[in-house]
Parts: structure tokens; sequence; C-alpha cells
């Protein structure tokens, strides 16, 4: 690790590899910092993206597609059934996927750490200069022109440098998914159960990831989060009494809407950090890798014109805002709303 | 003040991302709560864990 960088980024999912990749193609010295040991894991996801979407940033992968979805299902609580076939959509191995985004950053130059924490920002006054990091017991000061914060739902980084990121609790979909195998499911299509009684204020959702194997999950609002579980399982043991579950994931799926500003002196926020994933679309694969690609492009800019001001800086938040992702539903899922 | 029931926790950080007083970090796959932050009263993060990992200890 070199003491200082043009580009810091912090967190390795999808948003900050994209991010990473973007910065170190256009020749500015880079480092990831990733917090855990691994990228990948744990699955927080439910895995799904469009063909499409995915397709603007990687070529289609059979090692991390784990199943092509042709139709999507609604039903509602008294059984009646909506079928939308518009589309392709995959849905990923995110072990594999988030993976395969590390090493293409890599190779195009950017520096990855691993088991490296950003435990606090470095500032000057009100601008972002940098981080600590921690990592295998020791400390390093390393500064940046510009950071990335790239660090997902439990986003800290945002908040230490003075962005209010705090979640309100009926802003959260508190979320439980097991992969669920030796199961009956049509394989290309995906299922989501609006239901009162099986999922009060949320849906449950069955991703297939392949043959007779699924990601089935369940979210409900943040303000009965503590219950997922218990409703997952129900509809499991209602649904596939013998489902075999082999895994297990929990997450938080922020509601609320898009962070007020996504930008200041020295900083951008991308993807879950910035409140950019939305249940109702499902887009908060796309959404990170959008916002990853796009903080890169104005950080670029950002270090060549030697401007990283927040008045620069939130030509970043101007365009993602004016852009086709942020909460517009794609056809899929238009339905849902 | 909060228990975190480590063998619970899926690692998750929902609790985190609605902590108002930034009491709580997940440090590699590690919930941390700085007792000093964490407010009495506050159950946020007990009501929305998914896996109903967190338990307020009455004091």
């Amino acid at each position: 690790m070199k003491d200082s960088y043009d580009i810091l980024v912090v967190g390795g999912g999808p948003g900050g590899a994209v991010a990473a990749r973007k910065a170190a193609e256009a020749g500015l010295s880079v480092l990831l910092v990733e917090k855990r040991s691994a990228v990948g894991v744990p699955v927080r996801s439910g895995e799904s993206i469009g063909k499409d979407e995915l397709l603007e940033f990687i070529d289609a992968d059979q090692r991390f597609i784990s199943a092509e979805i042709n139709s999507v299902s609604l039903i509602e609580p008294d059984g009646s059934v909506s079928v939308s076939t518009k589309g392709i959509e995959y849905i990923l191995d995110r072990k594999v996927f988030d993976r395969e985004l590390i090493w293409r950053a890599a190779e195009a130059g950017a520096e990855i750490q691993v088991h490296a924490r950003a435990s606090s920002p470095i500032m000057e006054g009100e601008k972002v200069c940098g981080a600590v990091i921690e990592q295998h017991g020791k400390t390093y000061d390393v500064r940046a022109k510009i950071v990335i914060a790239a660090d997902g739902v439990e986003s800290k980084f945002a908040k230490w440098a003075g962005i209010d990121t705090t979640i309100p609790q009926d802003g959260i979909m508190s979320c439980v998914q097991y992969v669920v195998n030796d199961i009956d499911i049509d394989e290309r299509t995906k299922q989501f159960y609006i239901s009162p009684e099986d999922a009060p204020g949320g849906y449950i959702w069955i991703f297939p990831k392949g043959k007779r194997c699924a990601n089935i999950g369940v979210g409900i609002p943040g303000t009965d989060g503590y219950k997922a579980r218990s409703y997952l399982d129900s509809f499991i043991e209602k649904k596939f009494p013998n489902g075999k579950i082999t895994e297990l994931s929990a997450g938080g799926v922020p509601v609320c809407g898009p962070l007020k500003e996504t930008a200041a002196d020295g900083l951008l926020v991308v993807g879950d950090a910035a409140r950019l994933s939305d249940s109702v679309t499902r887009r908060g694969i796309y959404n990170a890798m959008f916002t990853g690609r796009l903080a890169a492009e104005v950080a670029i800019l950002a270090v060549e014109s030697g401007n990283s001001s927040k008045e620069f800086l939130m030509a970043y938040d101007k365009a993602w805002r004016e852009e086709k992702i942020s909460l517009i539903p794609n056809e899929n899922t238009k339905h849902l709303e | 003040m909060i228990t975190i029931r480590r063998e619970v926790c899926g690692y998750c950080g929902a609790c985190v991302s609605v902590c108002p007083s930034g009491a709580l970090e997940l440090i590699d796959a590690y919930l941390s709560v700085d007792s000093r932050l964490c407010k009495p009263k506050c159950k946020l993060c007990s009501t929305v864990c998914p896996l109903g990992a967190i338990l307020r200890s009455e004091e």
C-alpha cells in the first residue's frame, strides 16, 4: 500500500469494483479496500439483473450466471397470477460475479487490498483527503484526491464525512433468503408472492438458480423486521416442505430513496451506500455499477482538472438523477408498483 | 443497551444503516457496538434485524 493515490475506493462490491476498473483504465492510480477477507461473500442479494443491464458492464459468462429468466409471475393475495414476459433477466452467482469484477479492476491496474478496513476519513476541514486503513493489525494513512464510498448498506464512510446516511425504520425492508435445493420450480420464471398473510407489507420472491434450486426470500418493512425469518420458514414449510435449505443470507434493502446529496468535498457515494437500491425494481446491482462507473468518470475529470471540490463533484449527483437509473422500474417489474 | 446474539447474527448490516447514533459497525463479519454512543431507550436496530439477533437488555 502506498501513501497516496488519485482515487481510493472503499468497498469491493459491484459499485466499487466498476469504479476502480474505470478509473484505472483511464490511467489513474487507484486503491480499492475491501474490509472482508474475500469479495462476494456473504451474499446479500436476490442476485437478479436484466441481461441488457449486465451487458453494459461485462460479457455474459456461464461461470457467474446461475439461470436465465424469461418470465415474471406475480401471485396476488387471492391467488390470481399475472405473467410478464418482456426481456431476459439473469440470476447471478454473486460469489463468482463479484470476484470477476474485482479481477477486472485488478487487471486494469487498480491495487486491491482485502481484509483492509477504512476506519475513518482523513479530513482537512470539510474536505475528505483519504482514509485511515486498518489491515492485519497495522494502521496506514492513505491520502487520495477523491474517495469513492461504495461501502454498501452498512456504509459508515459518508456518515463520518458529514453526510446523513441514516435510514428511517420504515425506509428499509428487512430480508431473509435461503438457497433451497431439490424443489419443483419453473427454472425460467421468477415469482413474487404478494400476500398479507405470508409477508405482511412486503413480499416473497422465488428466483431460480438452476435445476431444482432457487433463492427464496422474504422482505418485510423494517418496522416488523425481526419477524422476517419466521415468515420465510412458514412459507417454505407450506410450499416446499421437502426442500433442502443449503444457504442462509440476510439483508436490509433501503427503500427510503437516495441520499439528498451523493457528493461532498473529495467524496462521491455510490450504490447501496447512496441508498440507490430499490426493492420494487430490484435494481440494486445495476444501480451500483451504473453509479460506480459515473462516479469514476466524474472523478477522472476532477483529477485532470485538479478540482475535487463538492461543487465540481456534484456533476455526478446531477448526472445520475437525470439518468434512466434511479427509481424507474423496468418492463418486467412495472406491474409491481 | 443492546445485546448482540452473535450466533444468530447474519452480518447483513441492516442494523448499522438505521442506527442514528453511529454506534454500530460491521467490522469484517463481526458486529461491534460502541456502548458510549448507543442510546439506552433506542431499539431501532433490534426491530429491524431480520434474524432477531439483537436484544434490548433492560437495565
